[in-house]
């Protein structure tokens, strides 16, 4: 079974409000930077950082892609290791506001190993999470994000795929079992 | 997510490997090649993990590689080197590893003066081995750097003319690189003296060329290799003087070439025998990029083998 997240133009609303909410919490962004985290946060990251750009455009934001596969709590506990991806970080994170970006929050794990994975550039003053579908009452780890596009009750055997036109797909966001 | 897997439970050596374990072990170097020029550089993957480092003969670079390579990767590490071990009484290798592993350790990296001594130990224990260097054999982590360092230069190997030239018959650094490189596509050509040259080369499909002018206006790149005056029992030529003459590499002969030369050196350098000091220290020569790499090839080859279970 496969069900459609964001039907007609409910995805480019839904992130022109994650844009606005953000634009209200850093106003000029002076002392914000992103991370969008590999392999596939990044695609939404791109988006939100180009929306940005043209919403509020007093600067360019500085902007990185984070990858996690060294930090990750469950290396050695199942299956194959996975394939790391490049970490594109060109600043220091000391005391910044730092957004991180994924496409899906499930049980957290992920986003504890980003934490983990900062560390390597500062102290940031704080950290918010964005993300563009929250997999509700699916974590291991408290941890909760601060811009949600959807939040969704799912099953663990349900699989939610994010598909953007950054990463060469048609734009979908969809929910299989 | 991609899985990054390899087809081998050890790295004996590169025989034993095929071209896409190469490829998940240069992309995973790439990763760890950006955490070791980070402030911090340090990631917590094999923190649960001991390895031990068993070196039966002398070794500075490698030895320090490694062991750099477990620390940035959080591992536990027991160091053991045969000039001050139990090996001087009369224990058996076989002896002297379990009695590490009851120790309860997770990995082996090992050099051994006999070659095979690894493939030996891996048919009768339980943890992991990474071959770090086995007598004239193989020496695979030293192939997996150079040829990292060549992909790293050249963007790829398909298709690289690749010149290894100096003592080839006693050299575990030569035949590691003759069966990377010809797996990843490049065309392989060596040269040194015909005493140290072994008649069986050509059946690996490499060139054999006497002449080293010729051979370097072939290639895209060279390895120089050291004469290992400590593995040759008899004399192979008359002396070092005339060795350097003919198949030495200085400044002049590297410049009198029509094309920008990539210069590999595995290390220790003889300087003024195989390379002039100008020559080592030459902008065309990668000879540092190789021990930069270095750590992080064993970094990606510790951390996938780990992995496997």
């Amino acid at each position: 079974m496969e069900l459609n997240l964001f039907k007609g133009n409910k995805l480019e609303v839904t992130l022109s409000r994650l844009c606005h909410q953000l634009i209200e919490n850093h106003g000029d962004f002076r002392n914000t930077v992103m991370l969008g985290m590999q392999p596939r946060g990044i695609y939404l990251s791109r988006r939100i950082h180009s929306l940005l750009a043209d919403l509020s455009p007093q600067g360019d934001i500085p902007y990185g892609e984070l990858d996690v596969t060294f930090f990750r709590d469950d290396f050695r506990r199942h299956g194959a290791p996975l394939m790391a991806n490049q970490t594109r970080v060109d600043f220091l994170v000391e005391g910044k506001k730092v957004i991180l970006i994924d496409d899906v929050l499930y049980t957290g794990r992920t986003v504890r190993a980003a934490l983990d994975a900062m560390l390597a550039y500062g102290r940031p003053e704080n950290v918010e999470l964005l993300v563009l579908v929250d997999r509700h009452r699916m974590r291991q780890l408290p941890i909760e994000p601060r811009y949600v596009g959807i939040r969704v009750d799912t099953l663990e055997t349900e699989k939610v795929i994010v598909r953007l036109k950054e990463g060469g797909h048609k734009d979908s966001v969809r929910i299989e079992s | 997510m991609a899985e990054a897997l390899l087809s081998t439970p050890h790295l004996l050596g590169i025989k034993q490997v095929t071209a896409e374990d190469m490829e998940t072990i240069f992309k995973t170097a790439d990763g760890f090649k950006d955490v070791i020029n980070r402030p911090i550089k340090k990631v917590p993957s094999l923190r649960d993990m001991t390895v031990a480092n068993l070196f039966f003969e002398n070794s500075t670079r490698t030895r320090i590689s490694f062991e750099l390579a477990e620390k940035r990767l959080s591992a536990d590490i027991v160091n053991f080197s045969a000039s001050t071990s139990s090996v001087k009484k009369g224990e058996t290798l076989l002896d002297t590893v379990n009695n590490i592993l009851a120790m309860k350790v997770d990995m082996v990296v090992m050099r051994h003066p006999h070659p095979g001594a690894c493939v030996y130990l891996s048919r009768h224990i339980e943890a992991k081995i990474i071959n770090a260097g086995d007598g004239a054999h193989e020496h695979p982590t030293q192939a997996l750097l150079d040829c990292f360092s060549l992909r790293e230069k050249f963007g790829h190997l398909k298709g690289l003319n690749v010149a290894i030239v100096g003592d080839i018959l006693h050299s575990r650094v030569a035949l590691s690189n003759i069966f990377a490189l010809k797996k990843l596509g490049a065309n392989v050509r060596v040269c040194g003296p015909p005493t140290l040259i072994p008649t069986f080369i050509k059946s690996l499909g490499v060139e054999v060329d006497y002449n080293l002018k010729s051979t370097l206006d072939w290639a895209d790149a060279v390895n120089m290799l050291r004469i290992q005056l400590e593995r040759q029992e008899i004399r192979y030529f008359p002396s070092l003087r005339e060795y350097t003459m003919l198949y030495g590499l200085d400044r002049e002969l590297l410049e009198s070439l029509d094309k920008k030369l990539v210069v590999l050196h595995p290390g220790p350098i003889n300087r003024g025998v195989e390379i002039s000091s100008e020559v080592a220290d030459h902008e065309q020569s990668i000879i540092l990029d190789q021990v930069e790499n270095g750590v992080a090839v064993r970094m990606a080859v510790l951390y996938l083998l780990a992995g496997s279970n």
